[in-house]
């Protein structure tokens, strides 16, 4: 389910759709690949309104989650398809398609594997392989739909950083949808963030992580601490004590602050923002994670540095740093 | 001390978790001779007091013969057509939701379950002459009642079902991915059609063929109502069976019986050879 938006595509670009599911990134990507149907508005390819232009001819590369390989086909006849497929009068002559085939498999780095089948190949390979199908068409867009789901934590890295290597040799406009956010921060030179079928925001990895323009955003691009807040001009207060947070001008009463577990302090109780107890605590990669049920009830996770421990238990309070403002 | 390594030893039975190998193969091997290979052994046995000479004069006597090409022949062509067609109406079945689908599911069943005899008279009686096709058919000039044409009905007919439920669970489990992703590709539905789609389908429409051949060979009820019966024309072999049979000439229709399961044997060997190499060629590796 899609609300209307427009979303402007720059030629050469690495854009990610971003969103949780059901937000309506694989339909916005299946109605760019004619692969879905609007009820109205249109999809326009450079100058060309490709709306009523059916899939096999708008020249798009589909990637699909599950690599929706050709099971019957070797590996260098599935990269040949989309040129095999192609009219007589169009088809590129058989030692063309060869060496096109030869390219794509030294780009992917699948040389020796081009008389293997895919049932013979590892999630990654197929993958990269489904990849190399799309980009032997030439398509003036390249469409990936959760292009690494399917895939375990290092493969997805590993392919992560192989894909925008891929995007940089080659300069194919490319929008991928995903629902990790890291992935998108990562890979993608602007991010649109997908929220219930409609298009909450779109920018660099920069710019919506430091100027969200609503709370889902925000919540969507990492854990956030939420608290009841009062803004008086571009003052905020919690729970009586003024912040260093900026309210933008116009919002005024009952607002909610939002802060990134690393936004937060420890300070001594009673003399800070939030006041609670730790729960619980964990070290990771040279931070520790503190849980702290807050006296209101709400348990909050704080990031700090790998420094001193915390006993649970201990009753402690919390300084915002930093934070985001938002109506709700 | 190094310990001798293991070697590799050719095994009867391969090392598995799971258990009761023994007595589940000794089992299938008791059913399956005491309920198939015995009889046929029998049979067999039965054939070879005529002697290899002796079943060779049978084979070559003209009417066996002839009856012979009529049933095998005309089960070939039966079983071509049914698969041509059970593969289309498995096509509808999976890939459209109509109105009344599941009726017509059913209804592809029945002649599994009809009497042979029953299906047998309701085409004769359809296709003679004087019957609601028949009489259509008289106007064009095809006789189709008590000639081979009659045969051939009926062998389709029976051997329908079979071409239908071995393709459609097949079709069902296509991948839509697959036909999108050739689509995107630029292949138009001819194409996805011949090189996507159909391919994979190929050992499953090879395995409805051999089990509606089959069927057809093997089929009497249904046909000898309708087939007229002529000696060197519409004849099938299992009739000449029976026909010896009440002669009291056991040896004759036994080895006209071995005959029929030597050709049937050989044949559905072939198909399931070139069906092993067509898994392997179509990626069930």
């Amino acid at each position: 389910m899609l609300h209307d938006l427009s979303l402007d595509v720059r030629a050469g670009e690495l854009l990610a759709l971003l969103g949780p599911s059901g937000s309506g990134k694989t339909t916005l990507l299946r109605i760019i690949a004619g692969l879905d149907f609007p009820d109205r508005g249109r999809i326009i390819f450079g100058s060309d309104d490709a709306t009523r232009v059916p899939v096999q001819e708008r020249a798009v590369g589909f990637v699909f989650q599950h690599y929706a390989l050709f099971k019957h086909m070797s590996v260098a006849e599935n990269i040949a398809y989309g040129l095999n497929a192609r009219k007589r009068a169009d088809r590129p002559a058989k030692a063309e398609i060869k060496r096109r085939v030869g390219d794509l498999l030294d780009l992917i780095k699948l040389s020796g594997f081009a008389d293997r089948y895919p049932s013979q190949l590892s999630g990654g390979q197929r993958q990269r392989i489904a990849l190399a199908r799309a980009l032997a068409v030439e398509p003036r867009v390249l469409l990936l739909d959760e292009p690494f789901g399917a895939l375990d934590a290092q493969v997805r890295k590993d392919l992560r950083r192989w894909l925008r290597e891929i995007h940089d040799r080659t300069g194919q406009t490319t929008i991928f949808v995903t629902h990790d956010q890291d992935e998108a921060l990562e890979l993608s030179d602007r991010v649109a963030v997908l929220s219930k079928g409609r298009l909450e925001q779109i920018g660099t990895p920069d710019e919506v992580q430091e100027n969200p323009v609503s709370s889902t955003v925000l919540k969507f691009l990492g854990d956030t601490i939420e608290v009841e807040a009062i803004a008086q001009g571009s003052e905020v207060r919690v729970n009586g004590r003024l912040t260093p947070v900026k309210a933008p001008p116009g919002l005024v009463g009952p607002v909610k602050l939002y802060a990134r577990p690393w936004q937060l302090q420890f300070a001594e109780p009673g003399q800070a923002h939030l006041e609670g107890h730790v729960r619980s605590s964990y070290r990771s990669q040279g931070r520790q994670r503190i849980e702290v049920d807050r006296s209101e009830g709400k348990t909050v996770v704080v990031e700090a540095s790998d420094t001193h421990r915390l006993a649970a238990g201990r009753p402690v309070g919390l300084t915002i740093n930093a934070g985001y403002v938002f109506k709700d | 001390m190094a310990e001798p390594p293991l070697r590799p030893r050719r095994r009867f039975r391969q090392p598995s978790v799971i258990p009761g190998f023994g007595i589940t193969f000794g089992y299938t091997l008791t059913c399956l001779g005491i309920i198939v290979l015995l009889p046929l052994a029998a049979l067999v046995a039965r054939a070879s007091g005529l002697g290899l000479w002796g079943i060779w004069e049978v084979a070559t006597d003209p009417r066996v013969a002839s009856a012979l090409r009529v049933s095998f022949g005309v089960s070939l062509l039966a079983a071509l057509t049914a698969s041509v067609f059970g593969f289309l109406i498995a096509w509808v079945l999976t890939r459209y939701r109509f109105p009344g689908r599941k009726i017509v599911d059913a209804v592809v069943d029945l002649p599994f379950a009809l009497p042979t005899a029953v299906a047998g008279i309701a085409l004769a009686s359809l296709y003679a002459p004087n019957g609601l096709v028949g009489e259509q058919l008289a106007k064009l000039g095809i006789e189709a009642a008590y000639t081979p044409v009659g045969i051939y009905i009926a062998m389709v007919f029976i051997g329908l079902p079979f071409a239908v439920r071995t393709v459609q669970p097949l079709i069902e489990e296509i991948d839509k991915e697959i036909e999108e992703a050739s689509a995107t590709l630029g292949a138009d539905r001819w194409h996805t059609l011949i090189k996507v789609v159909v391919p994979p389908l190929i050992p499953a429409v090879l395995t409805g063929f051999a089990l509606a051949f089959a069927r057809g060979v093997g089929e009497y009820g249904s046909i000898i109502f309708i087939a007229g019966n002529l000696p060197y024309v519409s004849e099938i072999a299992p009739l000449l069976i029976v026909i010896k049979l009440s002669e009291f000439d056991y040896g004759g229709a036994c080895a006209i019986a071995t005959i029929m399961l030597g050709i049937s044997f050989v044949t559905l060997l072939a198909i399931n050879l070139i069906q092993a190499w067509s898994r392997r060629r179509f990626g069930y590796v």
